[in-house]
């Protein structure tokens, strides 16, 4: 069958639950827009005619015929439900929605911002984008689970996966009741109530290992009103924690750190003479610094607090006893 | 057995919204109205005989859609010039509601830019998620996706955008850089090709006059842009695709196998390996490409002591040097 046969098929579909307000007997349809099929390839074809209209939002009622007789269902599509609501937009607002249609670097989401801003264009709100100085932010989700959990999101489908959380060398599988997901310091997270644990939980997008399942059908759970998915990323993300941290630094050297001081106290006196030296006062969040201070290598000696200088000087010693 | 076209299901897709651009334009040409969907005249010609032979479902020549198929065909294919006339389709006169991650994209991505915009632009955004908002009636996932907030974005979106004009208009850019192997700052003068995105870091892809050769710069680690009148010296191109990853076109590189432990082990998440081998207590042993030896010995400092060089010995060497070097401070 050809691809023209087929959509002629869809919209002849499409058309008739259209323009009809009452519910239309699935003998009707079957005997205008299917004559020659055989019983079983006639509910083959028109469940997955009616799959294909849903997928692409077309919003197909299923009803009783008859209030007496309640074995003949019965279909149709509400025009209200069908058609997009009216959206008049000025035209500075039109700028704004062409340019939303760059900020995903995501292809399913690029591709969506885009097939809505074509709706917007074909109600005749002219998209121009070139009219508006505005910053655009870049969206990206290179996450290969993001896809499953964006969609589980909007379905409330429950989730199975493998996890590998930080410091462990297995990964564990999780089930996730999945209420939304949250972007915090660039990466995504996953926020929902994980059934094993009993309790509302955050994943971090790129531990999760390999295919995502679904654990359940859509619809299968309720999100608690008001849930505030930023706020509970943020709560439940290892939160950094700062502190005041001085450090020592070579003349010239550690410039992100220079950028970032409270303070800078010029040519004092350092632990060596090779280079003059620098006092650094830096409110860090302390998990990271350690890192951070290592990178340097010897253009950076750590003062205070003493539990950072411990620590440095705890993982260099294991390098070199 | 009647496989489904998939051809089917996008062609009615994209009749859903031809009709009602036609509707509200009144006639349109059959190259403009390619053109708003994205698509060649021939295939935008092809979907309208499909809408021709489709209509009301009693059968007769009246109840079709009427789509007046002579105006578009010329001598040698479809003529874009042609007019498209449309009528009897009043039903279909309406797109399609957006679907639930049409209408939660969108708005997500007019939240992102809420955040970066300045104040009297911010209003407009508001304006038009509201609008958006009321129109996605079961639209609530939106409210459940946080593109969240970076506090140094704001200035890090603008300077992207001020590289990507430059991009655009061939202009040159003086970069204050900050290179962290080398823990110094350098002024380049360069020729930039745009702005990409890779594992969520984004870079200027530039001819870099500095160093005679295509860079990368990452757009975090500018610490002031210049852009000047002055014309780029360097043919326009193209910046390059990414999506191999941001190392796959250097040439000058030395493969080390290191060992990662257990807290190292994120490591391979974030660079590009050659080899990864899973070891039995946890570990994993890699081999990597090192196009900077500062690079990796600044990587092994971040990491001590949860990575250690097996080859080439040379770095184990400078690494244990380093390392004493440092202690010696303490």
């Amino acid at each position: 069958m050809s691809a023209a046969a087929k959509s002629e098929r869809l919209l002849n579909l499409l058309i008739m639950l259209l323009v009809q307000r009452h519910y239309i007997a699935k003998d009707r349809i079957r005997s205008i827009l299917y004559p020659d099929s055989t019983p079983d390839g006639f509910e083959k074809m028109f469940e997955r005619d009616k799959e294909e209209l849903r997928s692409l939002g077309v919003p197909i009622e299923v009803g009783q015929m008859d209030a007496y007789f309640d074995d003949e269902p019965g279909y149709r599509i509400r025009p209200d439900e069908f058609a997009l609501p009216e959206i008049d937009l000025e035209p500075d607002e039109a700028a704004v929605v062409g340019l939303a249609t760059k900020v995903w670097q995501h292809a399913t989401l690029a591709k969506a911002t885009t097939e809505a801003v074509r709706k917007l264009a074909a109600v005749g709100v002219d998209v121009d984008v070139a009219q508006l100085e505005i910053a655009q932010p870049r969206l990206s989700a290179d996450e290969p689970a993001f896809d499953a959990f964006w969609q589980a999101v909007q379905e409330r489908t429950p989730l199975a996966f493998d996890y590998l959380r930080s410091g462990q060398q297995t990964p564990a599988t999780r089930h996730l009741q999945p209420w939304g997901v949250a972007r915090y310091s660039g990466r995504w997270y996953a926020v929902g109530y994980d059934s094993d644990r009993q309790a509302e939980r955050v994943f971090r997008l790129s531990r999760v290992q390999g295919e995502v399942r679904r654990d359940g059908v859509p619809g299968s759970y309720e999100i608690p009103a008001g849930t505030d998915v930023r706020t509970i990323a943020r709560r439940l993300a290892p939160a950094p924690i700062t502190e005041k941290v001085v450090v020592l630094a070579r003349t010239g050297a550690a410039l992100p750190l220079r950028r970032a001081a409270d303070s800078i106290e010029e040519d004092v006196t350092g632990p060596d003479a090779a280079t003059g030296w620098d006092r650094l006062v830096v409110t860090r969040g302390a998990t990271d610094m350690g890192d951070e201070v290592l990178g340097y290598g010897p253009a950076v000696c750590v003062e205070e607090p003493r539990t950072l200088r411990d620590h440095v000087v705890a993982r260099l010693r294991e390098v070199t006893p | 057995m009647n496989r489904p076209p998939a051809g089917a299901k996008d062609q009615v897709a994209r009749l859903l919204t031809l009709v009602p651009l036609l509707h509200s334009h009144g006639e349109m040409p059959l190259g403009a109205a390619a053109k708003a969907l994205d698509v060649s005249p021939a295939q935008v010609l092809s979907d309208l005989k499909v809408l021709f032979m489709v209509g009301l479902p009693g059968g007769y020549p009246e109840d079709l859609i009427d789509v007046d198929l002579d105006a578009l065909e010329g001598p040698g294919g479809p003529n874009a010039e042609g007019m498209i006339r449309v009528s009897n389709a009043d039903y279909l006169a309406r797109p399609l509601r957006l679907s639930p991650t049409e209408a939660t994209a969108m708005i997500v991505a007019l939240r992102a830019m809420r955040d970066g915009a300045a104040d009297d632009t911010r209003e407009i955004v508001d304006r038009v998620l509201a609008k958006l908002e009321a129109a996605a009636a079961e639209g609530p996932a939106a409210s459940r996706i946080d593109p969240g907030v970076d506090a140094r974005e704001p200035r890090l979106v603008a300077l992207a955008d001020r590289l990507r004009g430059a991009a655009e208009r061939h202009v040159q850019v003086r970069l204050t850089y900050y290179v962290p192997s080398r823990d110094e700052e350098s002024e380049r003068l360069v020729d930039p090709r745009g702005v990409v995105t890779a594992n969520g870091v984004t870079y200027l892809d530039a001819w870099c006059h500095s160093a005679e050769a295509p860079r990368l710069f990452r757009i975090d680690r500018i610490a002031a842009a210049e852009v000047t009148d002055r014309p780029g010296e360097t043919p326009v191109e193209a910046p390059r695709d990414l999506s191999e990853g941001i190392f796959a076109q250097s040439d000058d590189t030395a493969l080390v196998t290191l060992r990662l432990a257990p807290p190292a082990r994120w490591v391979v998440e974030y660079y590009p390996m050659e080899a990864v081998r899973p070891l039995e207590d946890g570990a994993l042993e890699v081999d990597l490409l090192v196009a900077d030896d500062r690079w990796l010995l600044r990587l092994l400092l971040r990491l001590a002591p949860h990575a250690i060089v097996l080859s080439p010995p040379e770095y184990a060497e400078e690494f244990t040097r380093v390392t004493r070097e440092t202690l010696a401070l303490y």
